[in-house]
């Protein structure tokens, strides 16, 4: 299952950093979104993979790494899926603004390539 | 706390003008001077106290941790310099009452000359050399100011940039040597560093530490070569030539000079350094100032020649030539005032400051006249007068040095020399605009000048007289005392006695003064006949043109190192970004290698293999088809997304995959709703590629495989190693009892990191309102304006339901089936909200989860029932729920405060209430309510912002920006 995580989240990265060296900003829209999934599963794995021992306090069941799953990764992604949520927005308005005034989805405002 | 408030005077007058009239020059003279005024009856009241070696000293704790107090520190030199900085600037603020012009904003000038003269009594009482740095830059900003008083003036511009920079930069490197003096001594504390004397001398690093504290002398005390600033500084009003670039600023250079002298001098290498800078700047200042035509550029190379005098006195490491020195600071001060301010008198009752115009004025301003006559021959050293005791005293010293046998006769005759062109120079000053037939072309018919325009000038030269004539009454208590501390203490024998008998140097006074006249009466010849209007040989060597060419290289050089190094093009920055993490990465291998550990791993799982295969596809086929199949790659980041969703929740998260499902939902619905603004495919681009963009896409294809490799493998290591020990066995035990709820991961969200949570929400709300605001402005592309091909396809005179009613009224029959079912859904939708709200502190669920459930629950109404149909029957204002949410958390957060415990603890509420049972309500909900409102109020305010474009009349589409790069 490890080898598996890693190789996605190795995918998801490569797609990510390709997409965002495109010249559309869609394209760096989305290129954002799926780096975000590959670094939120990153972060998430730092809490290493466990089944079936979601953090939520039983009574009677010691309250250590033992038997819970570690919560802090999971609150820190939570915030992140959020703010890349606003992120996305923020950026997917900028470019349809940036498109109203230059004419083109260019990520430079302009069409020509060098 | 004495000198903390004489030091804050200057400062707080100088905030009141600011709210003065700005015009009204005598009512802002009077505060002005009775600000100065105060200043100076303070600061001489304070003698008694320094007279006999005593120093005062008051601090106040600063950086405590770097051993940086505020230090303020008055001993019997810093003392005469605050008395310099305060009563010439009491007689300054009378004289500009009526040298400035009715029309003039005079409070900015009495604003910048009081906050001057707190700058400058900053330096002169600074106890702590860091401190005196800061004062020190204060000062030649507000010079720069100052110079540039009259900013519409071209001249004035240039003089204050040069100024500011020349200066500046000296600044810059007197605190790096102020740093290695601290390093050496072990303290900022000028007392320490004052005391460690030898041990500085003796170090390594004293010459480099001596090399940077002369640059900031130097250059503040216009000496060679530096000094081409000055000149250019008299585009500056009169008053400020007189106060700063006379008597106070420039003589910042020389007071640290004397300042340091128990510490730095006594080499060989300050005897070079300061003696040889001081005595070219001597001779080549008087030399130059032989040729000015105008008065004030005169009076300035004048100041430069007697800085380079001062200077060469401290340079000659021997007590009794830096008494000499000190002496010389007062005596120039008070003489240099006078005349620059005589100068002010002529050219303002003239309209013109050239020496060639301006004749025979003694007939029409004989009271001014004979003030400025009396000033020039104390500037030539004419003998009863306070400029002949000093000079006698320099000509005594550079003929009985004996610490350096090697220059010899050199340095007597360099000031014999200097000596005849400053008799040269004050003839030209005196003799020749007030003597002579009056001219008659001048701008302005001449008349004397007011009274009170006067009187400091009177006052000045009275001094310049008593001083000359009796002084070892008038000046003898002060500059012992004055004297004492700059040569550490003991004070050496001198005379202040204006007869010494028959000796070499009254002998070298008289050739001097003879040599003057001859030499001027000369000069006078050679220019009636047109020769020798510029100093020859030097005028060529102008430092000023250097110094253009200097700027001018420094901006071409930093703009080409910008074209080579930068680029205002997005996809190299983003390479390079990109390409340095992962060049940081593999160095950090190097130290830490990247090796697999031994953790017990979980036995794959097909299903879950199956689902990722799926989700790799996805993410592989978005990247792909982003280019040219926009909704296709939406799809498939979706598909990404949800098996990112589900495994979160394989593996124990359900907080975050019931997040990322429904985050999931809205970044689809928000890129649906965005794809409608976005171009066609270019058709006329052409299939095939050049090899160019062929190597890039080579490149960036590279590095996402390097990347990803490099992620993953960097992820595969940290699965498979041994976990570090972490704070969360601390959450996952202190969350019940301390934060009063199972769900660890909400109680963290809630509690333990509220300040995070508090922060992202003010993030979402703000991003929210700047969506709002950007497409407030929106203007989209001409090609986007028409109605899509598909609804324009169908005909007019048909009404199908399946078109959004462009009427309110139509909306009935329009996609009414699951019109009926979305809305059936809302109540629904939002009881399943709260129930996911109120149980999320147990379990699963909480404010943002429960937002973004009521937000899709209130979106899927505006996509059925289209948005005119929804808003004509709800109040919805998404950007009072942001408002309203985080008041909500901000409050609850307060009311710990209030209740007097640290910003945002919880408190647990148990009740028995009938009904209901045992309620359990902590404070955390509140904080989560406000999340919930923020969350759904963001949500709203972006996609309705978005979804509002389709249906507005649309402005006029943007012409293509073509000048913005």
């Amino acid at each position: 299952m490890e080898v598996l995580l890693a190789l996605v989240i190795g995918v998801l990265a490569g797609s990510g950093i390709w997409l965002v060296l495109r010249p559309r900003t869609f394209q760096v829209v989305l290129g954002l979104a799926l780096l975000s999934y590959a670094v939120n599963l990153f972060i998430f794995s730092m809490g290493s993979l466990v089944i079936d021992k979601p953090p939520l306090v039983v009574p009677g069941l010691p309250a250590n790494l033992e038997h819970y799953t570690d919560p802090m990764p999971q609150s820190l992604v939570l915030t992140a899926i959020v703010i890349g949520f606003a992120t996305t927005a923020l950026f997917l308005v900028v470019l349809l603004a940036a498109r109203g005034l230059s004419g083109t989805d260019h990520v430079d405002g302009e069409q020509d390539t060098p | 706390m004495t000198l903390f408030l004489l030091l804050l005077l200057p400062f707080l007058g100088s905030l009141l003008t600011v709210f003065l009239p700005t015009r009204a020059r005598t009512v802002l003279a009077g505060t002005a001077g009775a600000v100065a005024a105060a200043t100076a009856a303070w600061v001489i009241a304070l003698f008694p106290q320094v007279r006999d070696g005593g120093v005062i000293r008051q601090t106040l704790a600063w950086v405590p941790s770097l051993g940086i107090d505020l230090v303020l520190r008055l001993d019997g030199f810093a003392w005469m310099f605050a008395v310099i900085v305060a009563v010439i600037g009491v007689l300054v603020c009378l004289y500009a009452r009526y040298y400035m012009s009715p029309d003039d904003p005079v409070a900015r000038f009495y604003a910048l000359f009081l906050a001057f003269m707190g700058a400058m009594l900053g330096v002169v009482l600074s106890g702590n050399l860091v401190q005196l740095v800061v004062f020190w830059e204060l000062t030649s900003l507000v010079s720069f100011l100052l110079i540039g008083y009259w900013h519409h003036r071209t001249d004035a511009q240039r003089g204050a940039r040069m100024a500011l920079i020349v200066t500046g930069s000296g600044g810059l490197c007197l605190l790096a040597g102020v740093i290695l003096l601290g390093e050496i001594a072990g303290s900022f504390d000028l007392d320490a560093v004052l005391a460690a004397g030898d041990r500085i001398r003796a170090h390594a690093l004293y010459p480099l530490t001596l090399v940077l504290i002369l640059l900031g002398a130097f250059t503040k005390s216009a000496q060679f070569p530096f000094h081409f600033w000055l000149p250019r500084a008299m585009a500056a009003p009169t008053p400020v030539s007189a106060y700063l670039h006379s008597a106070t600023m420039v003589k910042a250079g020389v007071f640290l000079l004397a300042r340091f002298w128990p510490v730095l001098s006594g080499t060989e290498l300050w005897f070079w350094l300061v003696g040889g800078t001081g005595a070219v700047t001597l001779v080549l200042g008087a030399y130059t100032a032989m040729f000015q035509h105008d008065l004030k550029r005169l009076l300035a190379y004048s100041t430069i020649s007697h800085l380079g005098l001062i200077t060469l006195l401290f340079g000659l490491n021997s007590p009794l030539a830096a008494v000499a020195g000190v002496f010389h600071i007062i005596n120039h001060a008070t003489f240099k005032a006078s005349l620059f301010m005589a100068a002010g008198i002529v050219d303002h009752e003239t309209g013109t400051r050239d020496i060639r115009r301006l004749n025979g004025l003694i007939k029409v301003m004989p009271r001014t006249g004979v003030l400025a006559l009396v000033a020039t021959g104390a500037m030539a050293g004419v003998p009863l007068l306070n400029g002949f005791l000093s000079k006698e005293m320099f000509f005594a010293e550079t003929v009985f040095l004996s610490a350096q046998p090697s220059v010899g006769w050199v340095l007597p005759v360099l000031a014999m020399v200097a000596a005849i062109f400053a008799v040269v120079y004050s003839l030209r000053f005196g003799y020749d605009i007030f003597f002579g037939e009056l001219s008659t072309d001048l701008p302005r018919e001449p008349e004397e000048a007011p009274r009170w325009m006067r009187v400091p000038v009177q006052f000045l030269v009275l001094i310049c007289l008593i001083v000359g004539i009796v002084p070892a009454i008038s000046i003898g208590p002060s500059l012992a005392a004055a004297a004492r501390p700059v040569v550490g203490g003991v004070l050496p024998e001198y005379s202040l006695a204006v007869w010494h008998g028959f000796s070499l140097p009254l002998v070298m006074s008289v050739v001097a003064v003879v040599g003057g006249v001859a030499g001027y009466f000369w000069l006078r010849a050679q220019q009636a006949r047109g020769r020798l209007q510029n100093a020859p040989i030097v005028s060529r060597f102008d430092g000023h043109r250097l110094f253009e060419r200097a700027l001018l290289g420094v901006t071409r050089g930093a703009r080409a190192l910008l074209r080579v190094a930068s680029t205002q093009r997005l996809q190299p920055q983003l390479f390079v970004v990109i390409a340095t993490a992962l060049v940081l990465a593999v160095l950090a291998v190097r130290t830490v290698p990247l090796e697999w550990g031994d953790r017990a791993r979980l036995p794959p799982s097909h299903p879950f293999v199956l689902l990722w295969i799926i989700g790799m596809v996805c993410a592989i086929g978005a990247a792909s088809m982003a280019k040219y199949h926009r909704l296709v790659a939406t799809t498939l980041m979706g598909g990404a997304g949800l098996v990112t969703c589900l495994t979160f929740a394989w593996f124990s998260a359900p907080d975050l995959a019931l997040t990322q499902i429904v985050v999931e939902v809205v970044t689809t619905t928000l890129l649906l709703l965005g794809l409608r603004w976005m171009p066609m495919r270019n058709q006329q681009q052409p299939d095939r590629i050049g090899w160019k963009d062929r190597t890039r896409r080579g490149r960036d294809l590279l590095l996402a495989v390097l990347g990803g490799s490099g992620l993953a493998a960097l992820s595969f290591a940290l699965l498979t190693r041994p976990a570090p020990n972490s704070i969360s066995p601390f959450f996952l035990d202190r969350a019940l009892p301390d934060g009063g709820g199972t769900n660890v991961v909400n109680v963290m969200l809630v509690d333990f990191r509220a300040l995070d949570t508090l922060g992202e929400i003010t993030v979402l709300g703000a991003v929210a309102l700047t969506v709002y605001a950007l497409l407030r402005r929106f203007r989209p592309s001409p090609e986007s304006v028409a109605q899509p091909q598909q609804q324009r396809a169908v005909s007019a005179d048909r009404d199908p339901d399946l078109m959004p009613p462009s009427r309110d009224e139509d909306a009935g029959g329009y996609l009414l089936v699951p019109a009926v079912i979305a809305r059936l859904l809302l109540p629904l939708g939002l009881l399943v909200a709260a129930h996911f709200f109120l149980r999320g502190h147990n379990e699963p669920g909480g404010g943002f989860v429960a937002g973004l459930i009521v937000a899709i629950t209130l979106l899927l109404q505006y996509l059925v029932s289209g948005t005119r149909w929804v808003e004509a029957r709800t109040g919805l204002r998404p950007a009072r729920w942001i408002a309203v949410g985080l008041l909500l958390a901000a409050a609850t957060g307060l009311g710990a405060v209030v209740l007097g415990y640290p910003f945002l603890t919880t408190h647990s509420l148990h009740m028995n209430l009938p009904w209901l049972g045992e309620v359990h309500l902590p404070s955390a909900t509140f904080f989560d309510l406000g999340v919930l409102a923020v969350v759904v109020g963001a949500t709203l305010l972006i996609l309705i912002a978005l979804a509002h474009q389709s249906i507005r009349g649309h402005r006029k589409p943007a012409a293509p920006m073509t000048e913005a790069r």
